[in-house]
């Protein structure tokens, strides 16, 4: 079989002015050596969903959470991640500003053992706001983009714990929104939901797109084709293609691809 | 599972190819019998006339199922789908080879064409041909050959304008002839059909092999128009 470095891998490319977030050349390397990605350089496209797909082990994770320094204290990381013109994976980077700008949300529902309202409004009073008012409009305007308002604006002060999987999940997308990111990074963000609980999730995500630009690590091969724009396939820690979601889905260009997809491994 | 899934894949195929063969043969069976004017042939064939159908029914149930159930993606999603709409087509034809016969019954009159009745051996020969060549490219996944087959049609095209001309000769030449010909004119214009519905089979089978939508039909018709 033909050696994964010696792939050409087939991938789509964006405007400088479409663009949102591009990583050059980005390797991560844990324990100084073990080397789990290798100079991945991929371009996203503002207001669209990206998923990240690919096996276990195949790097999509660990590429993610360089996307907003999570990889900082675990691994050493190679190459240029750029943002409005800065290279985010440089030293002098204020890693909380930029973590406000791109956000994140887990594979699993992390709600602050707080009521509702506080966990939307916990970062903000931290970062110095006030006013009151200000902050119940946040309250508000993000449980609404997260599709949670209806379900919860009667149990604001009530304990965020006492909401099911796929609410605490909405939660946790609204708590991210309070913060007025650009940039969601979500890492398998319905694997731990039921199926209706993905639908609402989804149906979320999808209204999201129209102001945010997402990332999203699923292993969800239906999911990735319900709601994503693009769509990158990571094998072994090499990015093989990245193209329009339809494509990888229909006619995906490489046979590992394919097979992948398809199920025949992985 | 995509072991599971193969399995119903390579059934689909199966039935999906037998069909072809059965249809080919209608045709055959249909042309000639039309030709021998032997009644009792087309009735033999028109006893079974729903047995297209039936199998059709059979593969788009089958297929539906494997979309439902296995939701098949890229090469296996083209193909499930491109048996799914070339089906459509298959029953199409096998609707016109039924015709076929159900003419060969109905026909009146004991003036015949000669030259016509070639004609129309040669369309049948060319569209079985086809057919023929068609399943071939879709077993082995033969883009160009599909688009050969496709190319194919103008011959069919050329020989129902050479046939219609042929039968309007004909019945100047002994206007009695003209009762035989409403059933030669049926008959050619359901072979040219075929011819197209031969086409649309090699579009889906592009489709599968590469994933291309094509159009391969458009230009073959409009050269019939301009030609009459």
């Amino acid at each position: 079989m033909q050696d994964v470095k010696d792939i050409k891998p087939h991938i789509v490319h964006f405007a400088e002015d479409e663009q949102i977030l591009s990583t050059q050349d980005l390797s991560v390397f844990y324990g100084g050596t073990t080397q789990k990605l290798f100079e991945a350089s991929l371009q996203f496209k503002k207001k669209t969903i990206t998923a990240l797909i690919g096996g276990s082990g195949s790097g999509k994770s660990t590429f993610l959470r360089c996307l907003n320094r999570m990889n900082d204290k675990i691994a050493r990381i190679d190459g240029q991640i750029w943002y409005h013109g800065l290279d985010i994976n440089a030293q002098n980077i204020n890693v909380y500003e930029l973590r406000k700008n791109i956000g994140m949300v887990f594979q699993k529902p992390n709600p602050f053992p707080k009521s509702i309202k506080d966990n939307i409004t916990y970062a903000l009073i931290a970062n110095g706001e006030k006013d009151k008012h200000k902050l119940d409009q946040i309250v508000e305007e993000s449980l609404r983009a997260a599709a949670l308002w209806d379900e919860v604006k009667d149990k604001l002060n009530k304990s965020a714990l006492a909401l099911s999987g796929g609410q605490q999940q909405r939660l946790c997308i609204a708590r991210a929104l309070a913060l007025k990111p650009e940039v969601l990074l979500l890492d398998e963000p319905a694997s731990a939901l039921d199926p209706v609980s993905t639908s609402k999730l989804e149906d979320t995500l999808k209204q999201l797109r129209s102001d945010y630009s997402m990332i999203m690590v699923t292993h969800n091969m239906q999911q990735a084709s319900r709601i994503s724009d693009y769509t990158a396939f990571f094998h072994l820690g090499h990015v093989l293609e990245y193209n329009t979601t339809e494509n990888i889905f229909t006619n995906p260009q490489g046979k590992i691809t394919e097979d992948y997809i398809r199920g025949s491994f992985g | 599972m995509h072991e599971v899934f193969l399995d119903e894949l390579k059934k689909l195929n199966t039935r999906f190819m037998n069909m072809v063969i059965d249809v080919s043969e209608q045709i055959e069976n249909a042309t000639q019998a039309f030709i021998d004017h032997d009644k009792k042939a087309a009735q033999e064939i028109v006893k079974d006339d729903q047995k297209v159908s039936k199998m059709a029914l059979k593969v788009e149930k089958r297929t539906l199922k494997l979309m439902a159930l296995q939701q098949p993606v890229a090469s296996d999603f083209r193909n499930v789908i491109s048996i799914l709409k070339a089906i459509t087509d298959l029953e199409r034809i096998g609707e016109n080879a039924m015709s076929i016969a159900w003419e060969t019954i109905r026909v009146k009159g004991n003036k015949r064409i000669p030259e016509v009745e070639d004609l129309i051996k040669q369309m049948s020969d060319r569209v079985t041909f086809m057919l023929d060549q068609v399943l071939k490219s879709f077993i082995q996944s033969d883009e160009k050959l599909a688009r050969d087959v496709a190319a194919q049609d103008s011959q069919v095209d050329e020989l129902y304008v050479k046939a219609r001309k042929a039968i309007i000769a004909g019945i100047k030449e002994d206007p009695e002839s003209a009762v035989a010909s409403s059933s030669y004119f049926m008959v050619i214009r359901l072979l040219e059909r075929i011819g197209d519905h031969v086409v649309n089979l090699a579009q889906w089978v592009v489709y599968k092999t590469s994933g291309e939508l094509v159009d391969l039909n458009s230009s073959n018709d409009e050269n019939v128009m301009n030609s009459l």
